[in-house]
């Protein structure tokens, strides 16, 4: 059964709900503290969403030398899949393994509220079982979501097809309605929706779910 | 020798700033005029232990790059205030 190390830094507040996405679809979950050096036996790592360290200076700036990050970094070089959600994402991008920065919201707002998202591209962990082009209902819940990148890493991004999903409205000033990227190889994913909270329909969606069974559908690590 | 050492941090030109506009905006309504190009940024201040300036600068242009700013969209200046 594939194992999904879910990193809890001091501050992080969805760790609950994406063990629960985990296990929802069929693999197994448990938690790693910030402070662990390795991670060995995950086939899978998240790093969920929250205010790791209390999003002091910027969110994501000092997670990103919490001890576990160099295992987070080991990991995603080795091709190990890698999942940010909303802090998490911001984590990843202050950690240098995805592209562009999260800014602050265009209207200096929380966002809290449903999002459609738009699949962009398949060549990732977490939309391989989507299909391009595909609209999925997942809730946004952020502060500092703008999606951010100079010119030249905007094409990269293009040309690499390294857009994981779009926003079908813009809800937060995101350059090209960016909602979430992946790394050259798309064994890291990065998205400030969350779609650990679209995994029932009694909850209002259930569009999570396809994203979490490709993300847990890899190959399993090699004991 | 202890140096004084501020670190300013600003968005890089072409990120845009909403507070800072936002800031702007509110201005003419307490009665400012010609106010233009409002941003907004960050002050560090600390003291570095070090043998001479140059190494003091170096050292907090080194904090400056890789903890106090994100270089995709922020950029800093560094500069000694006083020595003790």
């Amino acid at each position: 059964m594939t194992r999904v190390g879910v990193v809890v830094f001091p501050g992080s507040n969805c760790e609950y709900d994406a063990l629960s996405a985990i296990e929802s679809v069929g693999a197994q979950a448990e938690f790693v503290w910030h402070s662990a050096t390795e991670l060995q036996g995950f086939d899978a790592v998240i790093l969920p969403g929250g205010f790791a360290h209390g999003d002091y200076l910027r969110p994501g700036a000092l997670a990103r030398f919490s001890p576990v990050m160099n295992a987070v970094s080991a990991f995603a070089r080795d091709g190990g899949p890698v999942l940010g959600i909303c802090n998490g994402f911001q984590v990843l991008t202050e950690a240098g393994l995805l592209p562009g920065a999260l800014q602050k919201n265009r209207g200096l707002t929380f966002l809290c509220q449903p999002s459609l998202l738009q699949v962009a591209s398949t060549k990732s962990v977490l939309t391989r079982h989507a299909t391009v082009g595909q609209e999925l209902s997942i809730p946004i819940n952020h502060f500092s979501g703008s999606y951010t990148c100079d010119d030249e890493t905007f094409r990269s991004l293009v040309d690499n097809d390294q857009v994981v999903v779009r926003y079908v409205e813009n809800p937060n000033g995101s350059r090209d309605n960016i909602a979430g990227v992946s790394n050259v190889t798309g064994n890291v994913v990065g998205l400030m929706p969350h779609p650990e909270r679209s995994m029932s329909t009694l909850l209002g969606s259930a569009d999570g779910r396809v994203l979490f069974e490709g993300f847990v559908s890899g190959q399993l690590v090699k004991d | 020798m202890t140096f004084f050492v501020v670190v300013e941090v600003s968005l890089r030109p072409g990120i845009s700033d909403p507070e800072g506009a936002t800031i702007e905006r509110a201005l003419p309504a307490l009665g400012f005029q010609g106010i233009s190009h409002l941003q907004t940024g960050k002050v560090f201040r600390f003291n570095v232990s070090a043998s001479s300036e140059d190494e003091a600068i170096a050292t907090a242009t080194s904090i400056a790059d890789r903890l106090l700013s994100n270089p995709v969209i922020e950029q800093s200046t560094v500069r000694v205030e006083m020595t003790a």
